[in-house]
């Protein structure tokens, strides 16, 4: 049989998670935790260059390659940075070997559920794989056991399957639709038969059924006002796993919403599934983006930090046409490796501080400058200041933004003026002034965050032809 | 489809938005974990039914999941669980009975609104499945809010997936993976929400979830 790399991104996570959940030694374990995902992030980057056959259960196309490429190479650096962030947790005492065992394990479940959610061709097996996913990172979340590591789980736990639920009747009532056309079995939750007869459907049925599944996945994305379990998730969790999160769960929830946009864009009938995202996606930008002045913890400010970002990806999304959705594309792309990137910095700065409170740090750029001016670029990046990849994109957010609906992009340029004010006014007191707090010393691998930085400001500096006719191509499937 | 068979799938489903109604009022956990068992029981004859009636013999595993597992395995767990928390007393709610019956008169309502206009092309019997599977639905997510007792919201979220279970059901043909993952999933989350269970009780001595509210978005 030949090489199939749809198996491997499949079958490396599931394997390895079956390794770990046997092996003993962390020192092993976390190493093979770094080998596993480098090896899946292989086989997703030779879909590049040899694309197996698409069936009735698994698909790859341009978008979802592009997906599944960030998902495992985020997953891919996270990993490296999870190997001395978890070593120290376990010096410190705050993880147990056996929380450290299953919490590898869980790991890769969860790299093995995003890869499945974004492959598959199956309406029901994606929502199996999301339920999957949010079922593994609940179990992370509350991994530390602690009061507030509880309630967030539980909060998580609780709203999330609320929302999967929402979902789940949501697909449903699309084979409703598809019944009729399609005809009874498997067929009729086989996305590229649906889409391919959207045409058909009956559009009343397909309006109801986007609505509850734009509320059911949106509560994933965290977009407000369902965002409630998102901020603590981040918080209490290990801070690979916020890194992930951020950097990868929402994108997957997204994407599931924008399969089913793509359904209904293929039915003349049915609504414009755009102002609907486009709504939460404005209302996500403005709240968080005050949300972020009266934040205490670190983790807790990037958090709504993230669902300002993802605010503004759904919008450029809801906004549809060739511009807006590259300049999504391209969002979503520097956010998953920016935010990720300061999840990083901000884990290893709350183990020297041994906090996250902001109050107790201080001063960083002078404690420990590698980290802190880290942290700075980071911020820099995210807050959209020129000429990093953030930048790019947002201004081709506003600027398609403005050619059509000047009003929203009055808002939104607002939005993203009020976070950038926000998260300035806390990196100040975060990075400069007289130091504050423990100074502890780093133990950090800085790899995996430069790695991601110098990424973003590559792409803000040089677009290389080649990446930007291939997101082109994949906004122009978006429609 | 003959009269009969339409008659008693319409029945059935009837009998599970007035069980769902029943849920809201328990002020008990013992009564409302039997309660519950009834409206597994009920989803179980159901989907069998649907099942007989649809020649899908694949259904009769959905159904023997949620007699099983649903109407027997779970609530004889959580029975043990709730003896051995030692939380046996009555259920606080934060709306009254009168406001949450009310409330959920509207939500039915709202869902036979919705769900009859919109699906008049298909054929009666799913639509009219599905109106009652959308009422079940919002009944449960009517239950978790009125519920500040973590078995209570449980129990809630489990009645949810019952109105899913009998949507899935009732759409015709819809592939076995969906059923089986459903009820799969229902045994993941019922783990979870166990193993939360014990863990909350280690950890702060109580199971209402109004204990867990103290740290409300910020840390001080």
């Amino acid at each position: 049989m030949t090489f199939d790399a749809l198996a491997g991104v499949l079958l490396i996570p599931a394997v390895a998670a079956a390794l770990l959940a046997a092996l003993p030694d962390y020192r092993v374990t976390a190493r093979l935790n770094v080998a596993a995902a480098a090896l899946t992030f292989l086989c997703a980057l030779s879909l590049f260059v040899r694309r197996p056959q698409s069936g009735a259960y698994l698909i790859v196309d341009d978008l979802n390659a592009t997906f599944i490429v960030l998902t495992t190479f985020v997953g891919l650096s996270t990993s490296v940075f999870s190997l001395s962030y978890i070593g120290h947790e376990l010096q410190i005492g705050r993880l147990t070997p056996p929380f450290v065992r299953f919490y590898h394990a869980m790991y890769q479940v969860l790299m093995f559920a995003m890869n499945l959610a974004l492959i598959a061709n199956n309406i029901g097996l994606m929502w199996v794989a999301i339920e999957l996913a949010t079922l593994t990172t609940v179990l992370m979340v509350g991994i530390y056991r602690t009061h507030e590591a509880l309630e967030a789980a539980w909060k998580y736990f609780i709203l999330g399957s609320v929302g999967i639920a929402l979902a789940l009747f949501g697909t449903i009532l699309v084979y409703m639709a598809a019944r009729p056309v399609v005809g009874e079995g498997l067929d009729a939750m086989v996305w590229t038969v649906l889409v391919r007869r959207a045409g058909a459907f009956d559009p009343a049925l397909l309006d109801l059924a986007f609505v509850f599944l734009l509320l059911g996945y949106g509560t994933k994305v965290g977009l407000a006002p369902l965002h409630a379990w998102l901020p603590d998730a981040h918080a209490e969790g290990p801070t690979p796993i916020s890194a992930v999160l951020s950097g990868l769960l929402l994108n997957v929830a997204l994407y599931a919403l924008l399969r089913f946009k793509m359904l209904l864009a293929a039915n003349a009938g049915a609504l414009a599934p755009g102002p609907l995202m486009v709504t939460l996606g404005l209302i996500s930008l403005v709240f968080a983006a005050f949300m972020l002045y009266r934040r205490r913890d670190i983790k807790r400010l990037f958090a709504y930090s993230s669902i300002e970002h993802m605010g503004i990806i759904t919008f450029a999304f809801g906004m549809g046409g060739p511009l807006a959705n590259f300049a999504g594309l391209l969002h979503m792309t520097m956010h998953s490796l920016t935010k990720s990137a300061i999840f990083f910095a901000v884990g290893h700065v709350a183990q020297v501080k041994g906090t996250q409170r902001i109050a107790d740090m201080g001063g960083l750029t002078e404690t420990h400058p590698v980290l802190g001016w880290g942290l700075i670029l980071g911020v820099v990046a995210i807050a959209g200041l020129p000429p990093l990849g953030i930048f790019m994109s947002e201004f081709l957010v506003v600027s398609s933004t403005f050619a059509r609906a000047p009003l929203l992009a009055i808002v939104l340029v607002f939005g993203l003026l009020v976070g950038l004010a926000g998260l300035f006014l806390r990196l100040n007191s975060i990075a400069f002034g007289e130091p504050r707090g423990a100074v502890g010393k780093a133990q950090a691998s800085y790899v995996p965050m430069f790695a991601h930085l110098s990424l973003v400001v590559a792409a803000g500096v040089y677009m290389p032809p080649a990446l930007v006719a291939w997101f082109q191509n994949v906004a122009g499937l978006l429609g | 489809m003959s009269r009969i068979d339409f008659d008693v799938a319409h029945m059935l489903a009837g009998l599970l938005v007035l069980i769902s109604f029943m849920q809201l009022y328990q002020d008990r956990l013992y009564a409302l974990l039997n309660v519950y068992a009834l409206h597994a029981l009920t989803l179980a004859a159901s989907v069998a039914w649907q099942a007989m009636v649809q020649d899908a013999p694949h259904l009769y595993v959905t159904a023997a999941i949620a007699l099983v597992f649903k109407a027997i395995i779970i609530p004889v767990a959580l029975h043990r669980i709730i003896v051995r928390l030692g939380i046996h007393r009555e259920i606080e709610k934060v709306v009254g009975v009168g406001s949450a019956m009310l409330a959920g008169m509207g939500l039915v309502a709202l869902s036979m609104v919705v769900m009859l206009r919109v699906t008049y092309a298909a054929d009666p019997l799913a639509r009219e499945d599905l109106a009652f599977a959308l009422s079940v639905v919002l009944l449960g997510l009517l239950m978790m809010v009125t519920r500040r007792n973590a078995v209570g919201q449980v129990v809630g979220f489990m009645s949810l997936e019952n109105g899913l279970v009998l949507a899935a059901t009732g759409a015709r043909g819809m592939p076995l993976v969906v059923e089986i993952s459903v009820a799969f999933s229902i045994l993941i989350a019922f783990i979870v929400i166990g193993i939360f269970l014990f863990r909350i009780r280690e950890r702060f001595d109580t199971v209402d979830v109004a204990a867990l509210d103290q740290f409300r978005g910020e840390r001080q």
